[in-house]
């Protein structure tokens, strides 16, 4: 079980490092604000891996509390980028 | 046994997610891109959430491991919605390879007016029905 978590954990942190490549190259504002809903995913699913490593449920609350504040961030982002705020992109 | 199905859903989740980084990374435009992130990712979460679940069974953990599936399952074609929505409006260029894009002759991005192509003087006129009180 071990190996399968470590495997899983690379296999997550390269997924991660993809998306960072996207948000540092991304051609405008909304390729960044999706790259960033698809890295509080990735956490969401380490921060699961985690709680299985370790054996402390409570980690799961962490995971809903990143959810969520992923799901917020990208609605803030949209409603910014609708009401036409300043941008350079 | 479990050991087995929680190692296998550990890994297609990690996989899946790997796949929604390398279609973020891959595709041309924003919109593509949205296809590959939303589904892939919310599929893998939805795996590993399950595997917690199975590796702790007790009913607290499953209860929250679903709570964040549930959560996961309605929040992310809203966030997608809301995101492309505003990339449109915003003018985020689109594949050069793109067949259709069926908003573009019936959308004034300037006020926000919306057409159907059917506005003819005779649509315009009030259609009495049955129904109507007098």
């Amino acid at each position: 079980m071990d190996h399968v978590i470590l495997i899983s954990q690379v296999i997550m942190s390269l997924a991660l490092i993809l998306v960072f490549v996207r948000i540092v190259r991304g051609p405008s504002l909304p390729d960044r604000v999706v790259a960033l809903e698809l890295f509080s995913t990735t956490i969401v699913g380490l921060v699961a891996v985690y709680t299985i490593k370790t054996g402390v449920a409570s980690f799961l609350d962490a995971a809903i509390v990143i959810a969520l504040m992923g799901f917020l961030a990208s609605i803030g982002f949209a409603r910014f980028l609708e009401r036409g705020g300043p941008r350079d992109d | 046994m479990i050991d087995f199905i929680k190692g296998t859903l550990i890994i297609v989740g990690a996989l899946l997610m790997l796949l929604a980084a390398v279609g973020l990374l891959r595709l041309p435009d924003l919109l593509t891109r949205m296809h590959a992130t939303t589904k892939a990712a919310a599929l893998g979460v939805i795996l590993m959430m399950l595997a917690v679940a199975m590796h702790f069974a007790e009913v607290s953990v499953a209860a929250r491991a679903f709570a964040i599936i549930v959560f996961i399952i309605l929040t992310a074609p809203v966030a997608a919605h809301v995101i492309g929505r505003a990339g449109y409006f915003v003018g985020s260029k689109l594949w050069s390879g793109t067949v259709k894009d069926e908003l573009r002759p019936n959308y004034d991005p300037l006020t926000h007016e919306l057409k159907s192509g059917m506005e003819t003087q005779e649509n315009a006129k009030r259609q009495p029905r049955d129904a109507d009180p007098d």
